[in-house]
């Protein structure tokens, strides 16, 4: 009676008590332009889990929905058990000091060397004697490699170092959930596989609940457990990485197999050519 | 066309001075927790106040230069020489020091404040600050705010002493009247209360209203270097204007 | 990175103070507080039928030297003159009760302050007292006037220009 049944919990990664980040029947209008049309989504907890599509898809304005930046026009956000769209300003608050957040310029404050920019969110938040702070930072520099550059400046950082160094910012008060914007974007291959490595090493040894918003699939295939694939407003595939590859839909193919047209069409759309051209509507 | 369009302008102008009113209550509510803030308020004031001293010296010892040599020879067609001082200390407290002052503040500290937070904007630290349960109106825009207060009518006072040094070098050194007129007929004259404190309160309403707007305005750029460019320009030419219409308006009522 | 947070702090800290120090310098150099700083002063009144433009805090002066300011200025409500006090500095307490005030103007332009002629009588003021002899302010259109008048006399006999020269009459004593 007692003993929980594993398989129960690995059949239904959408129920309650196991998603971290729940989305259910999310619409979005920006401008003119339908975002989200219904999105139904579930993060499960301790797991990294991808969330891909097409450039201007709103896979940024989905995190920005999850951590109460942005309101949603409609649709319920639970981020732990907490719904979002309802916190006051306070509550949203307490809920961010428990989510670290990598920014996809790093977004590291320029007034400040490395180590203040670790140790800023302790400085704000906690009242730690110095000795603790300067601990506390340098573990996380080590675990980041970047230990020795804790005096630099943010401008005298290589894209891949300062990308790391606001990994360590982001992961200093030990967040239950990790979001991480683009993380690969502008590195090199080096730099790349040292984030990668990072993200995978963090989500082993810590048990933190990740969400990876990438492009590069050769990457998110060697990171992530589960892969969204948004696409015109919806969810248009989920499941492991490996599955969704073998999958074949038009938008699994086209997305990770490259292809410039698809559902993803390669026009913007338009008038008639033809018309456009000064032909009459209909002419040979 | 072009009568829709000015429509539209008018109502940009509007929501925009709409939109600066809402961001000074965002800020009058973020002062309170901006209060663990200090030291970054200290940082700020060191940043607009000391940093903007060398061009406030400069500036103030050659107006009060050239208002004496000005003054000097107007005065003397009417043989009131004597009053070299007075008119020289009364245009420098009362409207010369605290407008000048805040025109060249608004060119050095405003545009710096605007810059500075554009390129936060743009390179999404405030919303690092958000994500890390920071609120960047607290931590990033009231200490400007309490800052561009604070230095303004210290920054004015500076003007004004060094001002009436100039005045004096061209007045008495120079143009040889005599030492003890220029002083007399000065502290014989001016009133602490009515002309000295009335232009230190006037500046510090000018340091808040260009900190507000330099803040509003680095606040609200669109993120890209181009908004950044304009949103600086757009300080200076905005609170230029604004400086100039309020001095009149306090004028009228506090003196 | 507690070495530059201290220096900005220093910096800071030194800005303020040269603001304050600026203001505090324009004070008292610059304003009528410099008159302030007399010391102990004992008060004498005076009272002038006009007395002209003629503020609180003007200076009072002898011989050219300063030595008080004028504390206030009041309408005696039974004489129906200006009744305006002055306060002395204490380090001039041997000043004749005989001395006279007058109302001068320093230049064309510049600003009234009160002149006081120094009289013969061994007896120095007390506080409180009361100047006998005053000179009343001179108004510009009455100079003007009198000068217009003085030029006709010539030609008019000499009683008829008496009595437009009635308010000019104690200046003439005094010169």
């Amino acid at each position: 009676m007692n003993t929980p049944n594993p398989s129960a919990s690995i059949e239904s990664p959408g129920s309650t008590t196991d998603a971290y980040v729940q989305i259910r029947g999310l619409h979005t209008v920006l401008g003119d332009k339908v975002l989200f049309d219904g999105v139904d989504l579930d993060i499960p907890r301790g797991k990294i889990t991808a969330i891909m599509g097409p450039s201007g898809t709103g896979k940024t304005t989905l995190l920005r929905h999850i951590t109460g930046q942005l309101a949603a026009d409609a649709g319920e956000i639970r981020v732990d058990d907490k719904d979002v769209p309802r916190l006051s300003r306070k509550q949203l608050f307490d809920l961010r000091e428990g989510i670290g957040y990598l920014f996809q310029n790093s977004a590291l404050l320029t007034d400040f060397s490395v180590f203040e920019n670790v140790a800023f969110p302790l400085r704000q938040h906690l009242r730690l004697p110095e000795e603790i702070v300067r601990n506390i930072v340098l573990t996380r520099l080590q675990a980041v490699g970047l230990r020795g550059a804790a005096e630099l400046m943010p401008a005298e950082l290589s894209g891949g170092m300062a990308r790391r160094v606001a990994l360590a910012r982001a992961m200093i008060r030990d967040p239950g959930l990790m979001i991480y914007d683009e993380p690969f974007v502008g590195l090199d291959p080096i730099a790349l596989n040292q984030v990668l490595k990072l993200i995978r090493t963090l989500n082993d040894t810590l048990g933190i609940t990740s969400i990876l918003v990438a492009h590069e699939f050769a990457a998110v295939r060697r990171a992530a457990d589960h892969v969204y694939l948004i696409a015109g407003g919806k969810v248009a595939a989920h499941g492991h990485p490996d599955e969704l590859a073998e999958r074949d839909s038009p938008w699994t193919r086209q997305f990770f197999g490259g292809e410039a047209d698809g559902p993803v069409p390669f026009e913007y759309p338009a008038r008639d050519y033809a018309v456009d051209l000064g032909f009459p509507a209909g002419a040979p | 066309m072009s009568g829709s369009r000015r429509h539209s302008m008018i109502g940009d102008a509007l929501a925009q001075v709409g939109a600066a009113g809402l961001f000074l209550f965002a800020i009058l509510a973020a002062m309170p927790k901006s209060v663990r803030h200090f030291r970054e308020t200290l940082r700020q004031i060191w940043f607009v106040g000391a940093m903007s001293l060398v061009i406030i010296m400069t500036c103030g010892l050659f107006v009060g230069m050239v208002l004496s040599l000005q003054l000097y020879y107007t005065l003397a067609k009417f043989g009131g020489t004597a009053a070299l001082g007075t008119v020289v200390a009364l245009s420098l407290f009362r409207e010369l020091g605290p407008v000048v002052t805040a025109l060249l503040f608004a060119g050095r500290a405003g545009t710096s404040m605007t810059a500075e937070i554009g390129l936060m904007r743009a390179t999404d630290q405030l919303s690092a600050m958000e994500m890390m349960a920071v609120d960047p109106l607290a931590y990033v825009v009231a200490p400007r705010f309490i800052a561009g207060i604070v230095a303004m009518p210290l920054l004015a006072c500076v003007f004004n002493a060094l001002g009436i040094l100039g005045a004096h070098a061209v007045g008495v050194s120079w143009l040889g009247l005599d030492n003890g007129t220029f002083w007399g007929n000065m502290s014989s004259n001016v009133e602490v209360w009515s002309d000295l404190v009335n232009g230190v309160w006037k500046s510090a309403a000018f340091g808040a209203v260009i900190a507000l707007i330099a803040t509003f305005q680095g606040y609200t750029t669109p993120p890209t270097s181009e908004g950044v460019a304009y949103a600086t320009t757009r300080t200076v030419v905005s609170s230029s204007i604004v400086v100039l219409a309020l001095d009149f308006v306090m004028t009228a009522f506090l003196m | 990175m507690t070495q530059p947070r201290r220096s900005f702090q220093v910096g800071t800290g030194l800005f303020i103070l040269l603001g304050f120090a600026a203001l505090a310098y324009l004070a008292t150099q610059t304003t009528s507080v410099a008159n302030y700083t007399e010391g102990d002063s004992y008060t004498l009144k005076a009272k002038f039928s006009n007395i002209g433009q003629l503020k609180q805090r003007a200076p009072v002066k002898l011989a050219g030297v300063r030595i008080g300011s004028v504390k206030s200025i009041a309408l005696d409500p039974q004489s129906l003159e200006a009744l305006v006090t002055i306060g002395i500095d204490t380090r001039f307490k041997d000043i004749p009760d005989d001395s006279g005030a007058a109302i001068f103007t320093s230049g064309l332009l510049g600003d009234q302050y009160v002149g006081v002629q120094p009289g013969g009588s061994p007896v120095a003021f007390k506080d409180g007292d009361e100047f006998i002899l005053t000179q009343s302010s001179m108004q510009l259109e009455d100079l003007i006037g009198k000068f217009l008048v003085s030029g006709d006399t010539p030609k008019k006999p000499a009683n008829a220009a008496t009595p437009t020269t009635d308010d000019v009459e104690p200046a003439a004593k005094n010169p």
